[in-house]
């Protein structure tokens, strides 16, 4: 889960750590009260779950009254990658002499977090680390301890940041890696720490991203949680519990277990079809979840047709079965040809159950596939 | 021969009194494993799925000569009740347990270098070797004795690849499930030196998927030590980058690390032949044998 950087800025600024003065505005008229408040020069910046926003003319600087007036009239509403712009935040502007990168995140490869510092702050720390991966410092942290003050200075000095700021830096760093592990954050990331014209250290960025598997034991942060789908059909996906991600073929793909629809997918491609989509019922899924997974798919309007393939383990095949045939019985006409394969735990009941004059039958997942591209190719004659 | 469980291991459920520990449970049991005991804290003294349960896996090793567990323990409990294994300690922790928070993973992680304890999972659909032991979800019923030992990060998916080896006759020796989660205990290398180092493995199915490094190092790791013949799958060549598919661990991050091309590319040059399709994958297999 991600948290906007209005979000994770006030859990920075609680836990201490210096942040800009800034006001959160959902208007014309509340960017202007807010600059009035703040002062010359502000950022403008639009609070939407997207990476170069200010390359894509989200973030604009003002000096004066019009300019503000103008800079909120175009980020406000603005489509931003997907997502339209409902609010931005007005920042005081920081005259900066030095900008470096600070973050934490964990290392999968290592099973461990590491925390990250490079002078190269303010531009795009994955062409950093692609291109001069010297120019960050690392530090590998033991979880069992969390972060010794020891290695938070041990990789500023690395870094190279200028000593005069090394303790400052380092605390920031600290106070982030807690922050981390007290919140259960899957990443932390400010980007940039600016350095002052008045000595100060700021930080004028902040991305905090949360492992959802842990919002049970951060109450606080899961109700920041706020709707960031850019899609109905990626909504609709989230209220039922799939896992779901829209894609821009025309074969609608329904599975169980992401290794297998991933599969599915790529044999819809190997096969010259396209995916419409990844949907995972999950494990165990009952009748009523595989109707509304069907549903789903029957509603995407470039779906052409659609493959169901179930590989039973603790997913049962009368159940899909059921769903199926419940799904299917809501149409005088099915909207779509239906390719269905069941194999596993209750396969053959599920053959049994199911409605074999309103679907096609499959024994094999590659037969299944094969069939679903070819359905999807003649309804596009 | 086989690698991990066979039919002297010595069971414990943990979570057996809940709906899914009790299922799989007697599943397992009528697989033929040799479930000795369950452990649910609070439960003590009771009978589950026909055999006794304790307060905790300690008891239940000393009691019952348990050595191994299975994980059945909702997720904000899995990493405790992961601990509790590995402290107790057994020789064999297989963690079903889905959404387990990463950072229990990684102090579990952490006192896994500690300890001589091999933990299976989270997130997986745990082991079998045919005909002897499953500790897990698996459905027994698609698995044959044999030769073939298969790794795989994905459960359904190594049902579908068990499945197209055992339509044309060929066993396996031991399927494990390492889990879709980012950090987890057992990894592709470890499991493939296993299979290495067992006699009657005489080829290895390796199915890996988008996100993480796991595959290349495994790559690395057979071209420099493995005689036994490995094929592959990677699953999620069209998955498009920043997209979670389904596992926390299935990612392809922004900047390209974690394709399923650079997977590919990785195993190819060590040599290992990648399907394109599951049955494609059986197909090297057999050339193999």
């Amino acid at each position: 889960m991600k948290l906007h950087e209005y979000q994770a800025k006030e859990v920075f600024a609680d836990a201490g750590i210096p942040v800009p003065e800034s006001r959160l505005a959902s208007s014309v008229d509340e960017v202007v009260e807010a600059v009035g408040e703040i002062g010359y020069p502000a950022a403008i910046k639009a609070q939407v779950h997207v990476g170069g926003r200010g390359k894509a003319g989200g973030i604009e600087i003002v000096t004066s009254e019009d300019e503000a007036r103008e800079a909120a009239e175009s980020i406000i509403g603005m489509d931003l990658k997907g997502y339209t712009v409902e609010r931005v935040l007005v920042e005081a502007g920081v005259d900066f002499v030095d900008e470096l990168y600070v973050g934490v995140t964990m290392d999968r490869s290592a099973g461990e977090p590491v925390a990250m510092v490079s002078t190269e702050g303010g531009v795009d720390i994955e062409q950093v680390a692609e291109e001069t991966p010297e120019a960050i410092a690392r530090e590998h942290v033991d979880p069992a301890f969390g972060m010794h003050p020891y290695e938070s200075r041990k990789v500023v000095y690395e870094a190279g940041v200028d000593r005069q700021f090394a303790g400052d830096v380092a605390s920031i760093l600290r106070t982030l890696f807690d922050l981390y592990e007290n919140s259960d954050a899957s990443e932390i990331e400010v980007n940039p720490v600016m350095i002052t014209a008045d000595d100060e250290v700021v930080a004028a960025d902040a991305v905090m991203n949360i492992d959802e598997d842990a919002l049970f034991r951060q109450p606080e942060l899961a109700e920041m949680e706020e709707d960031s789908y850019t899609d109905d059909l990626e909504r609709k996906a989230g209220e039922y519990g799939f896992d779901y991600v829209r894609l821009s073929g025309n074969v609608g793909i329904i599975g169980n277990g992401a290794g297998l629809v991933m599969t599915t997918l790529d044999l819809v491609d190997y096969y010259g079809g396209t995916p419409a989509n990844f949907l995972d019922i999950g494990g165990g899924a009952k009748a009523e979840r595989v109707t509304h997974a069907l549903d789903m798919v029957f509603s995407d309007e470039n779906v052409d047709s659609v493959v169901f393939n179930i590989f039973g383990g603790i997913t049962r095949g009368d159940e899909v079965a059921k769903g199926i045939n419940e799904a299917l019985a809501q149409f005088d006409e099915i909207p779509k040809p239906v390719t269905v394969r069941l194999a596993g735990t209750n396969a053959e009941e599920g053959m049994e159950i199911l409605n074999t004059d309103l679907v096609t039958v499959e024994k094999t997942l590659e037969s299944a596939v094969q069939r679903a591209v070819a359905d999807a190719e003649e309804v596009n004659q | 021969m086989s690698i991990l469980v066979d039919d002297d291991t010595r069971v414990v459920v943990q979570g057996i009194t809940g709906g899914e520990g009790n299922f799989h449970a007697e599943q397992m049991i009528e697989y033929g494993t040799n479930v000795v005991a369950g452990a649910v804290p609070g439960k003590g003294g009771q009978t589950s799925a026909g055999v006794p349960v304790y307060d905790t896996v300690e008891e239940a090793a000393i009691e019952e000569d348990a050595d191994a567990s299975v994980i059945f323990v909702p997720p904000a409990f899995a990493g405790d009740a992961i601990f509790e294994a590995l402290d107790a300690p057994l020789d064999l922790a297989v963690a079903i347990t889905e959404g387990v928070p990463t950072q229990d993973m990684a102090k579990v992680n952490k006192r896994l270098s500690e300890v001589d304890t091999r933990l299976l999972g989270p997130n997986c659909p745990g082991i079998i070797t045919p005909g002897e032991a499953k500790l897990g979800i698996l459905p027994g019923n698609i698995f044959a004795e044999g030769n073939v030992g298969l790794v795989s990060r994905s459960g359904t998916l190594t049902y579908q690849v068990v499945d197209n080896l055992t339509q044309r006759g060929i066993g396996q020796s031991t399927a494990v499930g390492i889990g879709g989660d980012p950090i987890i205990g057992t990894s592709f290398i470890d499991a493939l030196e296993l299979f290495e180092q067992d006699d009657e493995t005489e080829a290895v199915v390796m199915c890996g998927e988008i996100g993480g490094e796991d595959e290349e190092q495994a790559a690395a790791y057979i071209a420099e030590n493995m005689e036994t013949p490995v094929a592959g799958f990677i699953a999620g060549r069209t998955a498009p980058p920043g997209k979670r598919m389904g596992h926390a661990g299935a990612i392809v991050s922004g900047s390209g690390t974690g394709t399923a091309e650079s997977k590919i590319d990785a195993l190819n040059d060590a040599g290992v032949p990648v399907g394109d399709t599951p049955e494609e994958v059986a197909d090297h297999v057999e050339s193999f044998l």
